[in-house]
């Protein structure tokens, strides 16, 4: 049993054990980060291109870090930087970029499907590093390492994922990837952030109070209010849903005594999570961080592989 | 046609060749003060667990203890695809010891250079010296070990399989003929 997909474009494509390979394969490529020496020679010779079309920091710095630790060359673009603002479609953009001969191309875009249809239009392997409201598949895994390290094992797991589920791509590729692993999602967010039918997806339950949400989870995972994403009309004010759907002291003692706090960051403190809890003893959002470049060099690891895999063949 | 396996090492046979080299190891470096033992998976961790419990009964001394994932180092890579990685984990400063590499078979010398590639990341070892249980020649890189259990000239198409128990501890030695 190996890994077989050219192309990461989402938790959905990927099967039970695709999952647990990119968990082992991570874990293993963890302890390079805490060498003197934080570089190995598995890709030397590769060439990465993140090509992040929307504002990012963690997640590009994180695959620029972990494409490097490999030994891979990693060249950035932006979108407010490249020819995008000249009027470059993205069909164009990627020809361009192919022609260079890149063996990995690592895409943020603001549209979902921008990965899916860049795959279908180049040569190399594509990388999503998040879709537009679609799918975020490195974060989900991070998010899974994690609360593997912590709890041991994802099934059985009770996971409350609560803020503005229609918008975030975080929410789906976790949901996908919580329920094929063994988890119970609880969703939770104000009806006008939670998506109608999204129960379909699964082993997934959905809520409207937070305090129902959180009762007795294992982990509790907060989103941000993606202002970017929505208009005004969906929230009457932030301070409003910080005290319905903010995380507190108060309301995470309903949760199981060891459970954990994530994040995927950027955080809003005193929106959805009071800085008592971003700070507090429960919180493991710094260990998402972490693990993320892990996880992104089993991504690039993994892929790589399939790719000089086919060519031989 | 069916493979033919011949055993070529028993139990007592491995056991009397690793307390060999355990006392090998130990005249070479004068004692144990700065030795680290670090066995290449899989199958050199095993046999480095069992060289460091021999040099404990005969020194009465620990000598610390790793183990090391070569994939990451592997030359073939590019066309092996995403073979899995396994752990490495030297929880110890590598800086001014006298390492052992431990390995149950050397034959091309390829995995070797892998290894000490890994080592010199972890640190600057003041000497690397090699341990094999087998040595079944065939090299293609200038690597020789400093210790062995046993040489068997072989065919390249011939292989060697050091069998482990559920414990992992080697149990036999044998030479298959394809």
């Amino acid at each position: 049993m190996s890994f077989q997909h050219k192309h990461v474009l989402g938790i959905e494509q990927m099967t039970k054990e695709d999952i647990q390979i990119i968990l082992d394969t991570a874990d293993s490529f963890k302890e390079i980060n805490s060498r003197e020496i934080k570089k190995v020679p598995t890709l030397r010779g590769k060439t990465i291109i993140n090509a992040f079309f929307e504002a990012s920091t963690r997640t590009r710095l994180s695959f620029e870090i972990a494409g490097k630790r490999l030994s891979a060359d990693t060249v950035n673009i932006s979108g407010s930087t490249s020819s995008v603002v000249k009027g470059e479609t993205l069909e164009d953009t990627a020809k361009n970029i192919e022609a260079m001969a890149p063996d990995i191309i690592v895409i943020r875009h603001g549209h979902s499907g921008a990965p899916h249809y860049l795959s279908e239009r180049v040569g190399c392997s594509v990388v999503n590093a998040g879709d537009g409201a679609h799918e975020h598949p490195s974060q989900a895994l991070l998010d899974l390492m994690t609360m593997r390290e912590h709890k041991g094992s994802i099934d059985g797991l009770e996971v409350a994922i609560v803020g503005d589920i229609t918008h975030s791509r975080v929410a789906r590729s976790d949901i996908y990837a919580l329920t094929r692993m063994g988890a119970k999602v609880r969703l939770c967010g104000p009806g006008t952030m939670m998506p109608i039918g999204i129960e379909l997806l699964g082993n997934v339950e959905v809520f409207t109070d937070i305090r129902e949400a959180i009762e007795g989870a294992d982990v509790v995972m907060m989103l941000r209010i993606q202002m970017e994403r929505q208009s005004n009309i969906l929230l009457p004010s932030l301070r409003e849903y910080a005290r319905f759907y903010g995380l507190n002291p108060t309301n995470l003692k309903l949760a199981k005594p060891d459970a954990i706090v994530m994040h995927p960051g950027p955080m809003n403190r005193g929106v959805e999570i009071s800085s008592a809890v971003a700070d507090g003893g429960q919180n493991v959002i710094l260990d998402q961080v972490e693990n993320g470049v892990a996880t992104r060099m089993a991504l690039l690891y993994l892929v790589s592989g399939v790719e000089s895999m086919q060519t031989n063949d | 046609m069916a493979k033919t396996e011949t055993a070529i090492l028993d139990k007592a046979g491995i056991a009397r060749a690793i307390t060999r080299i355990a006392h090998e190891i130990l005249e070479q470096n004068k004692g144990g003060e700065r030795l680290a033992l670090v066995g290449i998976r899989t199958g050199g961790d095993h046999l480095a667990t069992l060289l460091q419990a021999r040099i404990q009964e005969i020194e009465g001394t620990e000598v610390p203890l790793g183990a090391v994932d070569i994939t990451m180092y592997r030359d073939d890579l590019a066309s092996r695809g995403n073979l899995p990685i396994g752990k490495t984990n030297i929880p110890f400063h590598l800086d001014g010891k006298q390492v052992i590499l431990v390995d149950d078979v050397l034959y091309t010398g390829r995995t070797i250079r892998s290894a000490m590639d890994a080592l010199m990341d972890f640190g600057r070892p003041s000497t690397i010296q090699l341990a094999v249980l087998i040595d079944r020649g065939h090299r293609e890189l200038p690597i020789r070990a400093d210790y062995v259990g046993r040489n068997v000239p072989t065919a390249r198409e011939e292989d060697i399989a050091v069998i482990f128990d559920d414990e992992l501890n080697p149990v036999e030695v044998r030479l298959v003929k394809p």
